[in-house]
């Protein structure tokens, strides 16, 4: 019968708070990284609607393509009229 | 049942209880954390599909400012030399000079003219074309130098009518136009040729 109180006491006094503060602990972290996966998901998402723009890269593309040309043409022109240095 | 026994058993329900209870909690944290991250990962594959012709464009971008930039630093050094183009560069961007033209690995150590504090930013350009600024002197059309360099500003006046440079009081007025205007011309005939004016007395017929 001792033996079956030792028992009880050990359960009570070391087992329960053992379980207890690990199962907190766990418990404590995963509600720890939720508001971090939040924020990854906006920061995400803000990403994501920052690259809408990078469809104007098109744009820009097709504007320094006309405007090279434009420069190229002058350059020859410039090239004509000019003296060259030596 | 032996005391021992029962408080035994009420021990295990409650570390049972107590267990469920962490569990199920730790089990939602999970879920809003598995929920979280599946739209971090959609967003992100957004971005991924996003950006992904972006290297391409970007790549021929530059290869177009590369020509561009091939092409005015050679035009540059071509017309105005390696010196005055040195000179050039330095004077619109201070230091720029000392980097030196990408296409021309010596032209860092060309020293540069001090070409801003003589020339006006648009006057080089027209040194090449005539006798204007001293850096003409080296132009193959020859000839004295007509800028004065101390006065070099105001040289630059000299390319504007006569009369402007002997600062008037008053210039002529520009023609007053309108339906109120003293002077009336009919309307033309047909574009370019004028209605002839009735002769008045003492002037030939």
């Amino acid at each position: 019968m001792t033996v079956w109180w030792i028992g009880d006491i050990v359960l009570i006094v070391v087992v329960v708070p053992v379980v207890i503060y690990l199962l907190n602990g766990v418990l404590k972290e995963a509600r720890g990284i939720v508001p971090s996966v939040r924020q990854i998901e906006a920061a995400a998402a803000a990403g994501s609607k920052d690259l809408d723009s990078a469809a104007l890269l098109l744009t820009t593309q097709e504007q320094v393509r006309q405007t090279i040309e434009t420069a190229a043409n002058y350059g020859g022109s410039l090239d004509v009229i000019l003296d060259d240095a030596t | 049942m032996p005391a021992a026994g029962v408080v035994l058993i009420i021990t295990v329900v409650a570390i049972v209880l107590v267990l469920v209870y962490y569990l199920v909690s730790t089990i939602f944290a999970l879920r809003q954390i598995t929920a979280g991250l599946d739209d971090a990962i959609g967003a992100v594959v957004e971005i991924i599909e996003k950006s992904k012709p972006v290297e391409e464009i970007v790549t021929s971008i530059n290869m177009n400012l590369d020509a561009g930039v091939d092409l005015l630093e050679g035009l540059l050094v071509k017309k105005a030399g390696m010196v005055d183009a040195i000179g050039l560069v330095d004077g619109l961007y201070p230091g720029a000079g000392a980097e030196g033209f990408r296409n021309f690995p010596d032209s860092g150590s060309t020293k540069a003219p001090r070409i801003s504090e003589v020339y006006t930013k648009g006057t080089l350009t027209l040194a090449r074309l005539g006798r204007e600024a001293p850096i003409a002197a080296a132009s193959p059309g020859g000839g004295a130098v007509l800028r004065n360099v101390p006065g070099g500003s105001l040289a630059a006046r000299s390319l504007y009518p006569e009369v402007r440079q002997t600062h008037p009081e008053r210039m002529p007025r520009s023609p007053v136009i309108g339906a109120d205007s003293p002077v009336q011309y009919e309307p033309s005939d047909e574009p370019g040729v004028r209605r002839r004016r009735p002769a008045t007395n003492g002037e030939g017929a």
